[in-house]
């Protein structure tokens, strides 16, 4: 057994440049780094089938009901999505750019685009209110009072609504979560927690982010796209 | 050699490092972790029993004399979640992966040790929640939550079940990225891929379903919950929907699930057939690409649940010929383990009792699977006992026989104590004897026609249920034994040595309980793995 292992002293928490930021069971900050990034992409891979099943079920009612899904997509406010699909790629480029300083060690801007960030994701949200409140007044929540005037195939209209509160509802979780997160890192960023040496959860957080994004970017014209040429936008 | 420098005195272990309750809730440190989660699966492990019972005796007579029917179906319904969510998909991973995982590699904790800590305490979350259910009234939908029967018929409490199997699952999410990270980034130097334990490689097959697998049935219960509690309609005909896309999705995680719980069981059975036989085990990298690619095709076999379902003869067709093809690298280890025996010195310790049961009663619940996916018999005993009978031998036969195989291998070097020889092999012999009683019986009943998640049956059934339910009484002993005898061991069990089974994992070369960070000194790794040519025999007894 003595020969099947030779041994040589752990390093890590023992030398004497300790970094504050080094977790114990790491060797050094690379390691370190390198983990929480692969837990990030891991924890991705985990949402993209979360957000998949929807987008099956969305495939398989709309390949079945396209009247319905035109006629109810149709409803939906495209310049009211138009808008809000441009505030949250906007949020992307100010949540890159706080990566980007945050690795310049640069405080203060970091901390600026985290804010607007921020701000632009509170946007989406209260946005996405608004939508969900005309939804409610002209009765297109699905459910017992649902009504969908002028659509040709009213009997499935709902599923397209049902679908469309889902995926949106769901992003919109992850959006609360995102604004959440996003309150912390700018507290601890003002602090001045994080260095150019170290700024692992700002990094991490813009994956993230951008993930959220990205699943909008998918949605936006599924939901609110569907046949559209040459029809009026409001 | 590290355990020669063992002082006499009590060592400084990761039990006794820090004392009070608090040290336990608020650990990170990973064997405690999976100590918690030992003590909470176990409560939930005896729950599901009890509901086993009360199901064996209800069928012990043809009448429905002891459960009315609406009892019955809840009674069922709440073994299944239990038993499934609550104590097979945590069990190896969550507290034998917990525990081993960063010991086998070398390193001092797994990648995320808050995140460890935060999935014991979301399997808590959902314990309560799924506690409530049970004491408020239950819950009447079988544990596959079909609808349209629980989104709009059942009466019991199916939102608040869906959400507790919901929240298991991200618990289970969590366990899964945490040993992919662990496996990718953690390893001690010199522990390449091909040198990691066959342990290791199951429980990296064994997260990637969990984490691909998991957020579907998140998905499909988020949904569930919708149309039931808020009336937005996915699955419902009424507007439209389908109940079998509700089937589709909710198997495309359930069938992987299958190896969620079944893939560790085999881990552990290459690590005590490969000790027991002090050899390395026949073909290493065959076992551990199996592992992969029963991850990988296990994934595309959901649809053999719906061949009575309204799905196409051509979809049927595939999906029969992917679950033949998926039955090959199970297969692949069967023979493999054999051979590993094969002019082996076996040595019958308990772990290895367990293990040669294991490979029997998986054997036949395998085959069995592979008679349930040919179309034509699969409609003749659909929802028969013939069914019930295949997925306990693979998941009591498999999952729970490799549990208890890996909790023997494994108890000296988790507790630093040795359990009684005699009473833990009369035990595995019951389990064994009780188990095969049981369920081979609902073979026949099943090929016979009896349906299953019935309360009464016809009175020409009752001789081979009788049978069962005396073989379930044996197994319950069976499974009662150990709590004790393991129990006792804590406080009275003769002292264990570092490696008692004479194993050559790197885990057998810390102390036994190991120290709070593992090894006194990162191990570097120079041989190959499973290298036994200066590894003695120890005598044990």
């Amino acid at each position: 057994m003595a020969s099947h292992t030779s041994a040589i002293e752990g390093h890590g928490q023992h030398e004497g440049s300790h970094d504050p930021n080094l977790k114990h069971h790491f060797e050094n900050a690379e390691q370190q780094k390198e983990t929480a990034t692969l837990g990030m992409w891991a924890f991705l891979l985990t949402e993209l089938m979360f957000f998949g099943g929807l987008f099956l079920a969305y495939f398989v009612y709309r390949h079945w009901y396209p009247v319905a899904f035109i006629d109810a997509s149709n409803k939906t406010d495209v310049l009211v999505g138009a808008i809000n699909t441009t505030v949250l790629i906007c949020s992307s480029l100010t949540m890159a750019l706080g990566v980007h300083y945050a690795s310049k060690g640069n405080r203060k801007l970091l901390v600026m685009f985290l804010v607007l960030t921020l701000l632009l994701g509170g946007i989406f949200l209260g946005v996405k209110g608004y939508e969900y409140h005309d939804k409610w007044v002209h009765h297109e929540i699905p459910g017992e009072h649902f009504e969908c005037h002028g659509c040709r195939d009213a009997g499935h209209a709902s599923l397209f609504f049902s679908l469309y509160f889902g995926m949106t509802g769901l992003h919109a979780s992850h959006m609360i979560i995102g604004f959440g997160v996003l309150l912390v890192l700018i507290w601890q960023a003002w602090k001045g927690k994080f260095t150019a040496k170290w700024y692992t959860p700002i990094e991490i957080f813009g994956l993230y982010w951008h993930f959220v994004d990205i699943v909008w970017i998918f949605l936006f014209p599924l939901l609110y796209l569907i046949d559209r040429v040459g029809k009026p936008l409001l | 050699m590290i355990t020669a420098t063992a002082p006499v005195i009590e060592e400084k272990n990761y039990l006794n490092a820090e004392h009070g309750l608090k040290s336990w809730l608020l650990t990170q440190d990973h064997k405690r972790i999976a100590l918690l989660y030992l003590m909470a699966v176990s409560v939930f492990f005896i729950v599901g029993g009890f509901f086993a019972v009360l199901i064996r005796l209800e069928l012990a007579t043809p009448a429905g004399d002891l459960l009315d029917s609406n009892t019955y179906n809840k009674v069922f319904t709440m073994h299944g979640v239990v038993m499934i969510f609550f104590f097979l998909i945590p069990s190896i991973p969550a507290i034998l992966g917990n525990f081993l995982l960063p010991l086998m590699i070398g390193a001092k904790d797994l990648a995320f040790p808050r995140i460890n800590l935060l999935s014991w305490y979301v399997y808590m979350l959902a314990g309560i929640l799924g506690t409530t259910v049970l004491l408020t009234g239950g819950v009447d939908t079988g544990w596959t939550f079909y609808t349209p029967l629980s989104s709009t018929y059942s009466n019991g409490y199916v939102v608040l079940t869906a959400m507790a199997a919901f929240v298991a699952g991200f618990s289970s999410i969590l366990t899964g990225l945490n040993f992919i990270v662990t496996v990718h980034r953690m390893r001690a130097p010199g522990l390449t891929w091909f040198r990691l334990p066959l342990f290791v490689w199951a429980h990296y097959a064994t997260s990637v379903v969990m984490i691909l697998g998991t957020p579907v049935i998140a998905v499909t219960l988020f949904l569930l919950m919708l149309e039931r509690g808020l009336h937005i309609g996915f699955f419902d005909p009424a507007y439209g929907g389908d109940p079998v896309l509700f089937q589709h999705l909710f198997w495309f995680y359930s069938h992987p699930a299958v190896y969620i719980m079944i893939l560790p069981s085999m881990g552990v059975i290459s690590e005590v057939v490969s000790t027991f036989c002090t050899k390395k085990p026949f073909g290493y990298t065959f076992i551990a690409f199996s592992s992969v690619a029963i991850a990988v095709f296990g994934f595309l076999v959901w649809g053999h649940h719906l061949f009575v379902s309204s799905q196409s003869a051509y979809a049927g067709m595939v999906f029969s010929i992917l679950t033949y093809i998926v039955a090959i690298p199970s297969a692949i280890k069967v023979f493999n383990w054999s051979a590993t025996m094969y002019k082996g010195q076996v040595r019958l310790e308990t772990p290895m009792l367990y293990a040669l049961g294991f490979i029997g009663l998986f054997t036949i619940g395998g085959l069995t699977g592979l008679f349930l996916a040919a179309m034509g018999l699969n409609v003749h005993v659909t929802d028969t006992y013939f069914v019930v009978a295949h997925f306990h031998y693979v998941m009591v036969g498999g999952g729970v026989m490799g549990y208890l195989a890996g909790l023997h291998h494994w108890w000296p070097k988790m507790f630093g104590r040795m359990y009684s020889r005699t009473w833990s092999m009369v035990a595995a012999g019951l389990v064994f004897i009780g188990f095969n009683l049981t369920f081979f019986p609902q073979f026949l009943l099943g090929y016979m026609g009896m349906p299953r998640r019935y309360h009464v049956y016809p009175p020409e059934f009752q001789v081979l249920n009788v049978l069962s339910s005396a073989g379930a009484s044996i197994l319950a002993l069976g499974f009662l034994i150990p709590g004790i005898y393991l129990t006792w061991s804590l406080k009275y069990g003769a002292k264990a040595p570092a490696n008692p089974w004479g194993g050559v994992t790197l885990e057998w070369q810390t102390s036994s309980p190991p120290p709070t960070s593992n090894f006194d000194v990162t191990p570097v790794i120079t041989n190959e793995v499973y290298d036994y040519t200066n590894q003695e025999v120890p005598h044990i007894g």
